[in-house]
């Protein structure tokens, strides 16, 4: 009896199903008790999110950094190392990303693109490598290090922001503009030139390279000799050990690589919209990498699904908050905590009481 | 001479009341994980004990009252984490992550919806607050030489719960060290299978460990709230959760030396308050942010080593399964 198992689709989609229902569920009394109707106030959030044209667009710019923050939190999970500093990963990748669009906002678009992105992906990477040597040659706790990090990075970036890059005569902590060639080209902008219609949204290229980095991280989790090495050591470090591989590279490698995937989220958010470098760009982002990832399974695939699901959330948040006002944008916050405590912490709640049914079934169909 | 006196009791004063939910927090987080019981959560059981003492102690005048409900609230978000972890062995530190989100949009979303003023909570009057209380004979005593400053500004003149969590320090080292509850509690967190074996729960026993760990943030969020500062502000715990937690690592998952860790906390934010603006000999001014990072960047180094070799309890965030 002890080896039947739960069929896949049950596994990957039933149990998630049924807890991101729960933690739904859990949101609606919370709705409830604040005086307000449930059914009501979720009907908000889904038109918010899918109603309309421009809604789609934004749900999907949202969606496009939580791809990057969910990935960066995945890939350092498979190392089973919990990457908790994706949001001050993401803010020093925004640096990088500013400093190129900034000093180097003279050349072309094409020439601006790939540092900008190697820009993010090294300030973001350079901020995962001292949380990542502190655990891999210290033991230092890294889920500790990286919130220290987080706060660390916050104080820096304020101190460059007020001291530094500051636009000249403005009084908030923000710089130039970026050089115009160093926008990210919207979505609708390209779709005008083939001729297609479509509602303005912010939505920006950044989407496709977001989909690009999930293609890359399915190649290298599950395809590459580095890959192999770093599950092996998030499975059984002692076993990884006998075996020939080095942990202390391993969770290196995972760790840098999940804070450059970090780091790039402001492709989408500085280059795409802000066009400039703002304070608290980041807004939580990183910590919802950690629920897209837990509700993705750690999958690309899974993550991408995820992350649609959060942006309707976020955008969808804002139509509700508009529409009742008793509710505010945090609630946002309040479901996504919901949803990382059934789809993560409670993930097997479901579970015996479904292999009861499945297995039952299994054995009864086999006699 | 005596000015410099002064000022070294006035840093010394700081540091005892910035450190209260610190030690509060951190003495919480020890009793969890000596059962092994990982809590991130200590930062979200904060925030919801701040925001539910402030609402309370406003709507029904009685700061009693609302440390009573920021303690059963806070042991309700234990109760939470203790059946995602303990009864149903989710990753602990999930579960952490997520009481702490839920609670960082929660209570700003009910206090808009009760008070409608951003989130936050209105200002308390002085007599639904925890004041400060005057030790007997301290106004007699101000003017003698180096015993009345000390008695007079470091010893009196704090808040009840700051009293209260000095005086638990040596009540949960007892607890844990002296008391057959403690014994098991320690025994738990670093062999379960031999407290199953001798047929005491250790569900029970870390859920009890959870429940403590809950009532003493609760009570940790209320000196937040009602003693150190006057309403509830979003936000307020600011990192003060993972700060204990890193104060109890450093201090090996013993009392006497996660205190001392969060008074070092509590100092450097003390001295981040006198540092603002004052040019200093070489490195002159330093930046305000610098000084805010103060006790985030000091956490990173000791955690690089400084500490010596750190033992976890053994069980520490594995969930027990009983064999069958």
């Amino acid at each position: 009896m002890a080896q039947a198992k739960l069929p896949g689709w049950v596994n990957a989609g039933l149990i998630p199903a049924l807890n991101l229902l729960v933690a739904f569920l859990v949101s609606g009394l919370v709705i409830l008790a604040m005086g307000e109707n449930p059914v009501e106030a979720f009907g908000y959030l889904i038109y918010g999110a899918f109603g309309y044209a421009e809604a789609i667009g934004y749900t999907l710019f949202y969606a496009t950094n939580f791809i990057f923050t969910g990935l960066a939190v995945a890939v350092a999970f498979h190392c089973y190392l919990f990457n908790i500093g994706g949001e001050g990963q993401a803010y020093m990748g925004g640096l990088g990303i500013g400093l190129v669009c900034l000093y180097l906002g003279d050349l072309p678009f094409w020439a601006i693109l790939p540092l900008a992105v190697l820009g993010g992906a090294l300030f973001g990477a350079a901020w995962a490598a001292v949380p990542a040597y502190l655990q891999a040659k210290r033991g230092s706790h890294i889920v500790i290090t990286t919130i220290m990090f987080n706060f660390i990075a916050s104080s820096v970036m304020t101190f460059l922001l007020v001291e530094w890059m500051k636009r000249p005569g403005s009084q908030l902590p923000e710089t130039t503009h970026f050089p115009d060639q160093t926008w990210m080209p919207k979505i609708y902008e390209l779709a005008k030139h083939l001729g297609v219609d479509m509602a303005h949204s912010p939505l920006n290229l950044a989407l496709v390279i977001a989909l690009l980095c999930c293609v890359a991280v399915w190649i290298f989790v599950w395809h590459t000799r580095w890959g192999y090495e770093m599950r092996a050591v998030g499975r059984n470090p002692a076993a990884a050990v006998y075996g020939g591989i080095s942990p202390a590279k391993a969770i290196m490698i995972s760790m840098l690589i999940s804070g450059a995937l970090a780091g790039m989220m402001g492709l989408n958010e500085l280059m795409g919209v802000q066009h400039r470098l703002i304070i608290n760009f980041t807004n939580g982002y990183g910590f919802t990498g950690i629920a897209i990832a837990l509700m993705g399974r750690n999958h690309p695939v899974g993550i991408v699904l995820a992350s649609l699901l959060m942006g309707a959330l976020f955008q969808g948040g804002a139509e509700l908050a508009f529409e009742m006002p008793n509710i505010t944008r945090d609630m946002i916050w309040t479901i996504q905590g919901f949803v990382i405590l059934f789809t993560g912490a409670l993930e097997h709640m479901f579970r015996p009481r479904l292999e009861r049914i499945f297995i039952k079934k299994d054995t009864e169909a086999a006699a | 001479m005596n000015d410099i006196l002064m000022h070294l009791v006035l840093v010394a004063d700081a540091t005892i009341r910035m450190s209260t939910p610190l030690i509060l927090a951190a003495m919480a987080g020890l009793c969890s994980e000596r059962a092994a019981v990982i809590d991130i959560g200590l930062e979200g059981k904060m925030l919801g004990g701040a925001f539910v003492a402030a609402a309370v102690a406003y709507t029904t005048g009685s700061v009693w009252l609302g440390l009573i409900c920021a303690v059963i609230a806070s042991m309700l978000l234990s109760l939470l984490h203790g059946f995602a972890c303990i009864t149903h062995r989710g990753n602990q530190v999930v579960s952490g992550m997520a009481i702490n989100i839920v609670v960082a949009g929660l209570a700003p979303t009910l206090g808009h919806a009760l008070f409608h003023i951003n989130g936050d909570t209105p200002a308390l009057p002085a007599t639904a607050r925890f004041m400060s209380v005057t030790l007997p004979g301290a106004e007699l005593l101000r003017g003698v030489p180096i015993i009345g400053p000390f008695y007079s500004e470091l010893i009196s003149g704090h808040n009840l719960l700051t009293y209260l969590a000095f005086a638990l320090i040596p009540f949960i080292s007892w607890m844990l060290y002296k008391t057959r509850f403690g014994l098991r509690l320690r025994a738990v967190g670093e062999n379960p299978e031999a407290v199953d074996t001798a047929g005491i729960s250790v569900e029970w026993l870390r859920y009890r460990a959870v429940l403590i760990a809950g009532a003493l943030c609760g009570i940790a969020g209320a000196s937040l709230s009602t003693a150190m500062g006057a309403s509830f502000i979003r936000d307020m715990t600011a990192g003060k959760g993972y700060l204990a937690l890193a104060a109890m690592i450093f201090g090996k998952w013993k009392p006497g030396l996660t205190v001392t860790a969060c008074l070092l906390f509590a100092f450097t934010d003390a001295i981040q308050a006198r540092l603002q603006g004052v040019e200093l000999p070489l490195v002159g001014e330093i930046p305000v942010q610098f000084i805010i990072m103060l006790p985030y960047a000091m956490t990173v180094i000791l955690l690089a080593g400084f500490v010596g070799k750190v033992v976890a309890p053994k069980a520490d965030g594995i969930p027990y399964i009983k064999e069958r």
